[in-house]
């Protein structure tokens, strides 16, 4: 079998991280960080969520340890997710650019 | 992968030599890429959710840039204690999740029922904590449209005076996206469930073992992408505007 098997102590690092990353993400939203610039705490928080994320794809669902083949898969979700956002926010942010007659 | 492997053909199938493992499908040439086929087949099914979670997640920033001030008012209204703590139980739902994997892996049929158990039970505990908050909801006159008929939605105005250019549309809109993004989250916690017990139902079999245990690996996948999905949804719901609270 080359199936990889992630220790138990692994799994509770990651644990440990996901639970200092949600008290984090909680105590971050209190705190109004409207000073370093309008909506840092959006920021800071999906950061956060990000991070979280990332450690639960790769450890606890294998991905680190998985083929390339499952990379490409994950990679290609990503990046048509970013497409739809982009392309979606293109025209929303725009619409104000340009006066016309009504 | 042919080689090495002498395939007689008999009448109608074809026999492989090697004594093969009886949960091995018949177009597969060991257990081995079967795992691996699985796991592809289910991430190429989680990309397709992340496609269906994401036109939500995409509505909820567009109504978000919208109506930035009544997005606020309307999240401060969500029960913040409740949502964080089923944030919690979730990541402690993956975290008995992975280890039910593990003792599949490590082939102990007792540890595994274990934690498979634990899952079920933290995924239950999320999903009556969710019940406590819709039903809060319900109380408030805050169901967007006319979903619960004769209980339209309505914001008390006195206790909570709206925020000066936002319009009682503008926080239904809120309560639109809120029920239809933590619905369609706990509707996949129930499906969830489901597959968790069809787990249980073949781990006491004895079905799992260190060479075969696929089942429980994709599942656990599944169980992982909803948390993922929930780590989302807690910070965007329930936390938008907390800074701004007095």
């Amino acid at each position: 079998m080359s199936e990889h098997i992630v220790s138990k102590k692994v799994y509770f690092v990651i644990f440990g991280a996901l639970i200092a990353g949600t008290l984090l993400t909680y105590v971050a939203a209190l705190q109004d960080l409207d000073f370093i610039f309008h909506g840092a705490n959006t920021v800071v928080a999906l950061t956060i969520a990000v991070t979280k994320a990332t450690l639960v794809v790769l450890y606890f669902m294998h991905v680190r340890y998985s083929t390339r083949l499952t990379w490409v898969i994950v990679a290609a979700g990503l990046f048509w997710l970013m497409i739809m956002f982009a392309l979606t926010f293109s025209d929303y942010f725009s619409r104000g650019w340009l006066s016309y007659p009504r | 992968m042919a080689e090495g492997h002498a395939i007689t053909h008999e009448g109608a199938g074809a026999q492989r030599e090697h004594h093969a493992h009886a949960a091995l499908a018949h177009h597969f040439d060991n257990l081995e890429q079967q795992r691996e086929a699985g796991t592809i087949g289910m991430w190429v099914f989680l990309v397709q959710e992340i496609m269906f979670f994401g036109g939500l997640f995409l509505a909820y920033t567009v109504y978000r840039w919208q109506f930035p001030a009544a997005f606020v008012a309307a999240s401060n209204h969500l029960n913040v204690r409740l949502g964080a703590t089923n944030t919690i139980v979730l990541i402690v739902s993956s975290l008995t999740m992975a280890l039910a994997v593990y003792y599949a892996q490590t082939g102990s049929r007792r540890n595994q029922l274990i934690f498979l158990l634990v899952t079920m039970a933290l995924g239950t505990t999320f999903l009556v904590i969710k019940g406590i908050e819709y039903y809060d909801k319900y109380r408030d006159h805050l169901i967007p449209g006319s979903l619960i008929p004769g209980r339209p939605f309505h914001w008390d105005t006195v206790q909570h005076p709206l925020p000066i250019g936002v319009s009682e549309h503008n926080l239904e809109m809120f309560f639109w996206i809120y029920f239809a993004m933590t619905g369609l989250h706990a509707l996949h916690m129930i499906i969830g469930l489901g597959i968790l017990a069809y787990l249980v139902y073949y781990a006491y079999k004895g079905r799992f073992t260190p060479e075969y245990h696929a089942p429980v690996e994709i599942s656990g996948l599944y169980w992982h992408f909803v948390d993922i999905v929930w780590i989302f949804l807690f910070p965007l719901l329930y936390l938008l505007g907390r800074h701004l609270e007095h």
